[in-house]
């Protein structure tokens, strides 16, 4: 009888709570319409209220940059609020430098739709699309990383720009998630997308990627990324990877072959050991082709006893350093570790390059 | 049930029985959100307001329905599902109401869910067999001691930004010695008045 009160007491308080709760929710989180305008009304919208700017951009499928879903621990869905946005939460300011603050930077994901709100969006982010595709083919390149290929179903077309990348969306325990990886396959190639994917332990995207099977539905959305490939055939184009750091170097590369076949590039690509190197062979091919393609591989550790390797050691930036003459026109694009970056960044303005022609992203 | 006035409580629950130096409830968030007075005020303020109606709330829930069906043992989950429930409503109603209260407390309110300071309190009080009013004036009283204790102790800290602390010392060590320190001479106020 004790045990029968004590479940009905406890029961009917919670209840009582609960519906308390969802009747104050009813009545309180009511802001009514709201008007999102983005861009100084090119695109006026009329939504309901008290949802975050985030998930109301997503409904109206323009699509944010954003890795967390929306929890505001990843800092990548930044954009200008004009009004309408209320003060800045302290759950943004890490995330925000001094002058994005001063230039009303937010995250979308923190700032709630409570009245009309003016928001600026770049015109490259109103391009983004959400696209359902098909695993074509999965290839292993080394021992922890894949090439995967995404048909496009629909949108069945995708125009995007060497160095570019996508956010795919992968499940995990708290809802979906997404993650962002460079596009590998040139931008001819309107049909499809590559990914080179490696296998981080614990890592959700990874881990989801490298389970799809041929077949598999995707969903993912694009294309994103501020690499801007300079046209000018007369600019040398250098491209430094390391690891994973190869996709949108082969989008690069193959993108610049199909249309200007005697432009100079560079291709530095380091690794550690000879397992971990791969399209080496279709560079090689390709570089037969057009002998303006200059490929280094470089292995960072120490070769086994009777290993055969004729291309450099040592890290990557040496190799950089060694080949590269100082102050010729050039443009560079550097992807991989962090201290790769760095270390190859001053080698390159050693060599005379500007700052505003080096384009990198490091890889965490 | 004692007679102490509601006032006596009151003041005993900031300077003698002060819920944070003497019973070390709540130290998790006054660690974490010392490090400016700004920021512990505005935690030190919506602590007071949400533990003054909670153990109002808590009593009459242990007094007219759990104790007189004999379930007193139930008042641990019970309480601590009442003050949860209470912590979003008070969310909703601030952030509806008052969008400038919101920013400056609302913030920190989903914090006081799992403020053990909070569930402490409601728990004296009826352990202490307090009165209605005697629980007013204590759980608003232990409410202000908390927000006392934490805006000292953020003082402190945004001092001792420009101090040369040993290394090993730095950061939460020297906090919680800087605790003990000012739990001490809080019990300079021991002997004023005592409630138990």
């Amino acid at each position: 009888m004790l045990y029968l009160t004590a479940a009905l007491v406890f029961g009917g308080l919670t209840a009582a709570l609960a519906l308390g709760l969802i009747v104050a929710e009813r009545f309180l989180v009511n802001y009514g319409i709201c008007k999102l305008d983005i861009n100084a009304g090119e695109t006026p919208l009329e939504l309901e209220g008290g949802q975050t700017l985030l998930s109301a951009l997503y409904s109206n499928e323009i699509f944010i940059p954003s890795a967390c879903g929306g929890k505001g621990s990843c800092g990548h869905c930044k954009i200008t609020v004009d009004s309408g946005g209320g003060p800045l939460l302290p759950t943004e300011t890490p995330y925000l430098s001094r002058s994005e603050i001063r230039s009303n930077v937010r995250l979308a994901c923190q700032v709630k739709i409570r009245e009309d709100i003016f928001v600026r969006i770049p015109s490259d982010l109103m391009d983004v699309k959400l696209f359902n595709a098909s695993v074509e083919h999965v290839r292993k390149l080394t021992h922890d990383t894949r090439e995967v290929r995404f048909k496009l179903a629909e949108p069945i077309e995708i125009s995007q720009r060497p160095g570019q990348y996508i956010q795919v969306q992968a499940p995990s325990p708290e809802g979906p998630v997404f993650r962002a990886y460079s596009i590998s396959s040139p931008a001819y190639d309107i049909n499809a997308v590559e990914l080179m994917v490696r296998l981080v332990p614990g890592g959700i995207g990874s881990t989801y990627i490298h389970e799809l099977q041929e077949g598999d539905p995707v969903t993912f959305t694009g294309p994103y990324g501020e690499f801007y490939l300079n046209d000018d055939p007369s600019v040398e184009i250098v491209c430094v990877g390391g690891g994973c750091g190869m996709a949108p170097m082969k989008n690069i590369i193959y993108s610049i072959y199909e249309n200007t076949p005697d432009r100079v590039c560079w291709l530095f690509f380091g690794c550690r050991t000879t397992e971990d190197i791969f399209y080496l062979e279709e560079f090689t091919t390709l570089a037969e082709k057009h002998p303006s393609l200059k490929v280094i591989y470089a292995l960072s550790d120490e070769l086994i006893d009777g290993q055969q390797w004729d291309g450099e050691t040592g890290f990557v930036h040496l190799a950089v350093d060694k080949h590269l003459e100082a102050n010729i026109d050039r443009q560079a694009f550097l992807c991989g570790p962090p201290p790769m970056i760095d270390a190859v960044m001053r080698v390159l303005e050693d060599k005379g390059l500007a700052e505003q022609n080096i384009f990198y992203d490091k890889f965490n | 049930m004692s007679d102490t006035s509601a006032w006596i409580i009151l003041v005993a629950a900031v300077f003698t029985n002060n819920i944070l130096l003497s019973n070390f409830l709540g130290m998790c968030s006054f660690i974490a959100c010392s490090s400016q007075v700004e920021t512990a005020l505005g935690l030190g303020t919506a602590v007071t307001f949400v533990m003054t109606l909670t153990t109002m709330i808590n009593y009459a829930i242990y007094h007219f329905v759990l104790h007189p069906l004999q379930l007193g043992h139930l008042q641990f989950i019970v309480f601590i599902a009442v003050i949860a429930a209470f912590v979003q409503l008070v969310e909703m109603i601030v952030e509806r109401f008052s969008p400038k209260l919101y920013f400056a407390l609302g913030i920190f309110l989903p914090l006081i869910t799992v403020n053990c300071a909070i569930l402490g309190a409601s728990l004296f009080a009826i352990i202490r067999n307090y009165t209605f009013v005697q629980t007013l004036g204590f759980g608003f009283g232990a409410g202000v001691g908390w927000l006392v204790a934490i805006v000292l102790m953020a003082g402190l800290q945004q001092k001792m930004r420009y101090s040369d602390i040993p290394k090993p010392f730095a950061g939460v060590p020297v906090a919680m010695i800087i605790t003990c320190v000012m739990a001490m001479a809080f019990m300079g106020f021991a002997g004023m008045v005592t409630i138990q």
